[in-house]
């Protein structure tokens, strides 16, 4: 660390918000930390810890009306405390000489104005520069964070782009001041893997070219090691760790540290069961368990046939034309009795589509899907009806996919009740607390609402309800993506109890290769609603045939760099 | 665009269609036989027959359909039943006042509901929003004929501010005299539901994270609030304006009404008192017509404001 004044430096930084119910919850505990200039600096953390309050404390963007700063917090730039600048000056500070680039390009980008026009306000805003001046900045910027034909999309709406192209625009957005600190807040969380890859060796360029310092804000700890020089680990508005990348990485001294490291699936291993959190704050230490053996064997049962499996879909174009887009092509599976079958693709593979196919909440083109050898897309509704317990489907958004005006116990007794499971009522009751205690919840429960739970818990009630109508197949579509990288591990693993226990069978559906290795006995890779490449899981990972899953696969972010060297290339 | 335009229109036949089957139902189902009311006390036999043969009541039910179906089509749909005068006059006649009032009523409303649900969702949560909210809520639950009725008595016969009622042939007369009060009066109805419901579309576009973007660039509230957050704020606005674009030709009924303003919405009340069949068969056929092509307009003002619109 250098010893001149770091551009950046917080000092006791602590924020609380005021509740509606009155009640202060305190996001930020008293942290410190500096940021020299030219250094990239990682903050890690999950939800909750307060990693993004601090970067908006940092932009003076948190609401003021709700907001309250400890007394005796500090937050200098070059020497200069933000906390007590005025509008004026933060005005001409933000933008100029700090800027940020959020997670979701699409939703940060103002949609009904082109991308160029937004690139164009910042630069007239704090350069003074005349339009025309400015309009010929933006497509220089645009050219330069590798937008293609910068000249033609300088004039394009935010939707018009795809996400990996509005991260662009909001990086160029962000550089087209130069400004002296850049701070990246989950900056590639909403996009596919290779395009993930792209942005952050674009960030790192950047950041090398212009000089710039970097606060780079993630939830994930395997992307950190891609460029930043120092690492921050915080929990619950705490610091837990504070060191150079290497040190954190090869002899981190915190136990959140370490069970970050350890509770996310790796490429390279396969433990029978994946570490938590709780595993490393025992006193005893974390014992790796042994491998597990997967893939399918000869002579499986096969519970699931889908064979040439497509689904299109039609819109309108001009007077009386037509298009007919393909989101499924000719897809061919079989999923084994008490086995998974991992999907894996980018958004647009059509990974999606075939798992609704198969519940037919799309109606299949064509395509027959045999279970237990009938036919479920042949089937008349009435005759799917009594099929239809017997595959279920778990959602990405544990937010969205439960009602919000149900009780737990309502949830789990709607099923109940429709596919005539259970005596009688006090009998589904008990069902349902049983198979709540099953997924780690307790009693109590029953009478509480989907609000009143954190996003694993909400998975898991999910899963209970999809269990209380005893399925043989469950589709998990991305069912782990949205929760943090610890409450991942806790799902995956009640996952794969129940599959050992009730020898469910899976058809795991996500875009995270390594959460697809760890869970897959046979993998599956789609592109443009094609299966490109069909696998037991440790031959496809080993060995990849098709080019794409190659690309995929060297796109995943491992960990720091000396680890790259041991693991599939 | 073309394309989407000529395809709408096209649509547009059945539902017109529809309208007039709907209507021709209703009034030879409900409507009862006008003949016994244009006959009026003194009826024979004689006189209902010669009647109906003059209303061409006496053929059969395709046939007067087909009529109808004429009618709609060459926008002529005859003589008054009670006046005898060429329907397309009488409404041509309404249109001017009953537009007078409409169009200025439409546009302050608009202009004064924007800028102050503008403003109170700029300071949400404040004593000045709730303030606002409270008088708002309090405004709609008071019946429309109160403030006619209030405003009347009040303001022009005790005060003398306003004429009572009355019009004239001049616009101008019209304008500084007899539109005032009618006016403050409809824009004390209109306001209190549009303030609170374009206040609920600018604080959520409030809450979208391109306003957190606008900010972190350093764009002064004021610029986030008319540039960023106006534009997007306008969608819903605008839609809910061309909802009500289709009413400036009914007119205001009430205030038409109570302050003698011999525009549609009198028309329309006249023709139903006196089951002038010929009157009101027009009015539904034109509101319908408005309607379907404001919503057209709607749709591709939508596409102006909002580029993420595909028409389809």
């Amino acid at each position: 660390m250098t010893q001149a004044s770091p551009l950046l430096s917080v000092r006791n930084l602590g924020v609380s918000f005021r509740m509606e119910s009155g009640e202060h919850f305190q996001a930020l505990k008293g942290i410190s930390f500096d940021i020299a200039a030219n250094r990239t600096v990682a903050l890690v953390g999950e939800s909750g810890s307060g990693k993004s309050v601090t970067s908006m404390a940092i932009m003076r963007l948190l609401p003021e009306n709700n907001t309250e700063i400890t007394a005796g917090s500090e937050i200098l730039f070059e020497g200069r405390n933000l906390l007590q600048a005025d509008r004026r000056a933060l005005r001409a500070l933000r933008g100029r000489d700090i800027a940020m680039i959020f997670q979701d390009p699409m939703s940060s980008l103002n949609p009904v104005f082109t991308v160029g026009d937004q690139i164009i306000e910042t630069l007239m805003l704090h350069t003074g520069m005349r339009r025309k001046a400015a309009r010929q900045r933006a497509v220089a910027l645009l050219k330069e964070v590798g937008l293609p034909e910068p000249d033609r999309k300088v004039d394009a709406y935010p939707h018009q782009l795809s996400g990996g192209q509005q991260q662009r625009v909001m990086i160029a957005m962000a550089i087209a001041c130069e400004p002296k600190l850049l701070i990246a807040d989950e900056p590639t969380t909403a996009l596919d893997v290779t395009i993930q890859q792209q942005i952050l060796q674009l960030l790192a360029e950047l950041q090398k070219k212009h000089g710039m310092a970097v606060l780079f804000i993630t939830h994930d700890l395997g992307l950190v090691g891609e460029f930043a020089d120092e690492v921050i680990v915080m929990r619950h508005g705490e610091i837990r760790e504070h060191g150079p990348l290497q040190q954190v990485f090869t002899q981190p001294q915190d136990a959140y540290t370490k069970a970050l490291l350890n509770c996310r699936p790796q490429l390279d291993s396969r433990p029978a069961r994946l570490a938590v959190i709780d595993d490393f704050l025992q006193d005893q230490p974390y014992q790796v368990p042994p491998q597990r053996e997967r893939g399918y064997a000869p002579g499986d049962d096969i519970v699931l046939d889908v064979q040439g499996l497509c689904k299109s879909f039609e819109s309108r174009e001009g007077l009386f034309g037509k298009h007919v887009f393909h989101a499924v092509k000719d897809v061919s599976f079989q999923l084994a009795r008490g086995k998974t079958l991992g999907i894996v693709g980018e958004s647009g593979s059509g990974k999606t589509t075939v798992g609704l196919t198969l519940m037919r909440l799309h109606q299949a083109s064509a395509g027959r899907a045999l279970f237990n050898g009938q036919d479920i897309l042949a089937m008349s509704p009435s005759e799917f009806h009594a099929c239809k317990r017997r595959i279920q489907i778990i959602f990405q958004n544990p937010y969205a996919s439960l009602n919000p005006r149900f009780t737990v116990e309502e949830i789990l007794l709607e099923p109940m009740t429709l596919h005539a499971i259970g005596r009688d009522h006090a009998e589904r009751k008990q069902l349902a607390a049983a198979l709540l205690d099953r997924v780690g919840l307790p009693r109590r429960a029953l009478q509480k609402y989907p609000h009143e739970f954190s996003g694993g818990q909400r998975q898991r009630i999910a899963i209970a309800r999809c269990l209380t109508m005893k399925p043989d197949v469950l589709i998990c579509d991305e069912s782990v993506s949205a929760l943090d990288v610890s409450v991942q591990a806790q799902v995956l693993n009640l996952l794969q109890d129940l599959q050992d226990e009730c020898g469910l069978s899976y058809l795991f559906i996500s875009h995270d290769l390594s959460v697809v290795k760890h869970i897959s006995d046979q993998v599956m890779v789609m592109q443009h609603g094609q299966v490109v490449e069909q696998a037991n899981a440790d031959s496809l990972y080993a060995n990849p045939q098709h080019p794409y899953t190659r690309q995929l696969l060297s796109a995943i972010p491992q960990g720091w760099p000396q680890q790259k060297g041991t693991q599939v290339a | 665009m073309l394309a989407y335009i000529l395809r709408r229109l096209w649509q547009m036949v059945p539902t017109l269609f529809g309208v007039m089957l709907l209507l021709f139902i209703l009034f030879n189902w409900v409507g009862g036989d006008p003949s016994y009311i244009l006959a009026g006390k003194s009826f024979s036999a004689e006189t209902l027959a010669n009647i109906r043969h003059q209303l061409g009541l006496d053929k059969s039910l395709p046939e007067q359909f087909l009529i109808f179906v004429q009618q709609v089509l060459t926008l002529d749909f005859g003589t008054s039943w009670s006046t005898q005068q060429p329907v397309a006059d009488i409404l041509g006649s309404r249109i001017g006042p009953s537009l007078t009032l409409a169009l200025p009523m439409l546009l302050v409303s608009l202009l004064l509901s924007v800028i102050i649900a503008a403003i109170v969702a700029y300071v949400r949560g404040s004593l000045t929003d709730r303030i606002v909210t409270l008088i708002c809520t309090l405004a709609m639950s008071v019946s429309a004929l109160v403030y006619i009725i209030a405003g009347q008595y009040w303001l022009a016969h005790k005060l003398g501010w306003f004429p009572i009622l009355g019009w004239s042939d001049s616009l101008a007369t019209n304008l500084w005299l007899y539109v005032p009060l009618p006016l403050l009066l409809g824009l004390v109805v209109s306001l209190a539901p549009d303030i609170r419901f374009y206040r609920s579309c600018f604080v959520e576009e409030m809450n979208h994270d391109y306003v957190r973007t606008a900010r972190a660039k350093g764009l002064s509230e004021q610029v986030i609030m008319l540039k960023h957050v106006m534009r997007n704020a306008l969608i819903p606005v605008v839609t809910s304006l061309m909802m009500s674009l289709p009413y400036l030709f009914l007119g205001a009924l009430l205030l038409e009404r109570f302050f003698g303003i011999p525009g549609m919405g009198n028309e329309v009340l006249n023709a139903v008192d006196r089951s002038d069949f010929p009157v009101i068969k027009a009015i539904t056929i034109y509101v319908a017509l408005a309607t379907m092509l404001f919503n057209l307009l709607a749709d591709i003002v939508y596409k102006l404001i909002d580029p993420r619109v595909q028409l389809k």
